[in-house]
């Protein structure tokens, strides 16, 4: 096998698609990338001359308001032409349509595909039938990746405890359906995070959840002991549908993050969640307003996480050199 | 063979600081902007000799430069700190080499994308010939003629020394 496809001849990242098998040092340079992009939104014309003359389409075949506009956002600040495209999601997306889609798109001279999709490899299908000139980045794709989701968490992260060797980390809730937590396990594990923790009831779990690198609790209050930082998930009301959880209300009596459970985790522990979410679903409000919380911030975070991925990614210097 | 010969740095800081000193005694309120690397060293270097506190920020070009699509990103870019606020104020933008003058133009335009300062005065430590844009300096410490195969190289920032460096 050659390189993976989201790399290029030298390494360097050509499409993001997921943290799986990028090296630890491709991380740490998304993240220092994104830490120069942070002082761009202190100014007085938040914009840098980066992308200048590219352009970007947001190809959304999800609804999503905070990561389309985060991505749109991004884009804007490096100076890149946004195209925000919202495909149907009632009708089928057969491929050999979402094919012609990208056939037109690509006779408009984009540079770079920002997607969204309800089917799992949807972002790698897509890479590996385009223009040999364009980029990809996946904005999560079913229940398999959402890299920069995960990144803009591992930079928030880094921002309060930047040594990941030394951290215990929790992810709590529906690992089954969620993409942003095992986009987050890779990204830990790759930085050789002390420990990763999933804590969840059996129903929301995947079968394999071990092979992933983390440790397995059923109990809230024993896998929040002693832990550095706690991340919620966002539980979807059509789980409950799917007779995976009895109730919401049983769902926060048992796993709901509140004032007094934070206590089992240390003092200083940071609490964050990908957002939207869903008070007295996940966590309480005295929590995910209080001061440990940083939900907040992973929304500014994420602003630069995807402008440090579109500028590594459309820097196209070392493919040709 | 590369050969270097160390350059008396001394004479050319005290110039650039007694130039600067002048041009500022009628001025209200500047401050100072170093470009990164060799330019913050010299900004931190007249900040301390100058008269009264003149805040410093510091700028890093590399997002702006004409040759971005040809050097690509450099993954060692430093945010731009520039501490204070930029509208109607009097900025003295410090650099170590006056070369062909694209760094000066692409600091200008970040300058400009924080605020819309009253005036911009280029104090520069070393000038050398080789200008590709009409960008001139308000205060040298010294001026040098070099060959095309010769390079000015800066260390510091403690101690301060310059050498001109002869590629083969």
């Amino acid at each position: 096998m050659n390189h993976p496809l989201q790399l290029d001849q030298s390494g360097g990242l050509k499409h993001f698609l997921t943290i799986e098998g990028l090296k630890r040092e491709t991380l740490i340079s998304i993240l220092d990338t994104a830490e120069s992009m942070t002082g761009v939104t202190d100014r007085s014309i938040k914009k840098i001359p980066v992308l200048r003359g590219k352009t970007i389409a947001n190809l959304f075949f999800e609804p999503s308001t905070r990561t389309r506009t985060t991505f749109e956002l991004a884009a804007k600040r490096l100076s890149a032409d946004v195209l925000n495209i919202a495909v149907s999601t009632s009708a089928t997306i057969k491929g050999e349509s979402l094919l012609d889609t990208l056939r037109n798109l690509e006779a408009m001279h984009v540079d770079m595909f920002v997607v969204r999709h309800p089917q799992s490899g949807a972002a790698h299908f897509i890479a590996q039938h385009v223009a040999p000139h364009i980029s990809i980045i996946n904005a999560g794709d079913g229940r398999h990746a959402h890299p920069t989701q995960a990144m803009l968490d591992i930079f928030t992260v880094r921002r309060h405890k930047p040594d990941f060797g030394a951290l215990r980390v929790a992810i709590i809730g529906d690992i089954l359906h969620s993409r942003v937590a095992r986009s987050q396990i890779h990204a830990l594990n790759t930085l050789l995070t002390g420990e990763v923790r999933v804590i969840a009831p059996k129903t929301l779990l995947p079968i394999d959840v071990e092979s992933l690198g983390v440790k397995v609790f059923y109990s809230l209050k024993e896998g929040l002991k002693d832990t550095d930082v706690v991340i919620m998930l966002r539980l979807q009301h059509e789980r409950m549908q799917a007779g995976r959880l009895p109730s919401e209300r049983e769902y926060y009596h048992h796993y709901g993050l509140t004032r007094d459970r934070l206590q089992l985790a240390k003092s200083d522990a940071l609490v964050m969640h990908p957002g939207p979410i869903n008070r007295g679903v996940e966590m309480s409000s005295s929590v995910a307003d209080g001061p440990q919380s940083a939900i907040l911030e992973q929304v500014s975070h994420g602003i630069a996480i995807r402008m440090a991925v579109m500028s590594m990614a459309l820097d196209r210097t070392r493919a040709t050199s | 063979m590369t050969t270097t010969a160390e350059y008396n740095i001394t004479t050319a800081l005290e110039n650039l600081t007694q130039s600067l000193t002048t041009h500022l005694s009628s001025c209200q309120e500047p401050a100072i902007i170093g470009i990164h690397t060799g330019g913050v060293w010299i900004a931190e270097h007249l900040q301390q000799r100058l008269p009264g506190e003149i805040p410093l920020g510091t700028l890093d070009i590399s997002f702006y430069r004409d040759d971005f699509s040809r050097v690509g990103l450099n993954p060692e870019v430093r945010p731009s700190r520039i501490p204070f606020d930029i509208d109607g104020r009097h900025i003295v933008l410090v650099d170590d080499v006056l070369y062909t003058g694209r760094t000066i133009r692409a600091a200008l335009n970040e300058i400009f994308d924080y605020g819309r300062p009253a005036s911009v005065l280029l104090a520069i430590l070393i000038e050398r010939d080789g200008r590709q844009l009409p960008i001139a300096a308000d205060c040298v410490g010294d001026i040098v003629i070099l060959q095309d195969n010769e390079q000015i190289k800066l260390s510091g920032p403690a101690p301060l020394s310059l050498e001109i460096v002869k590629l083969p």
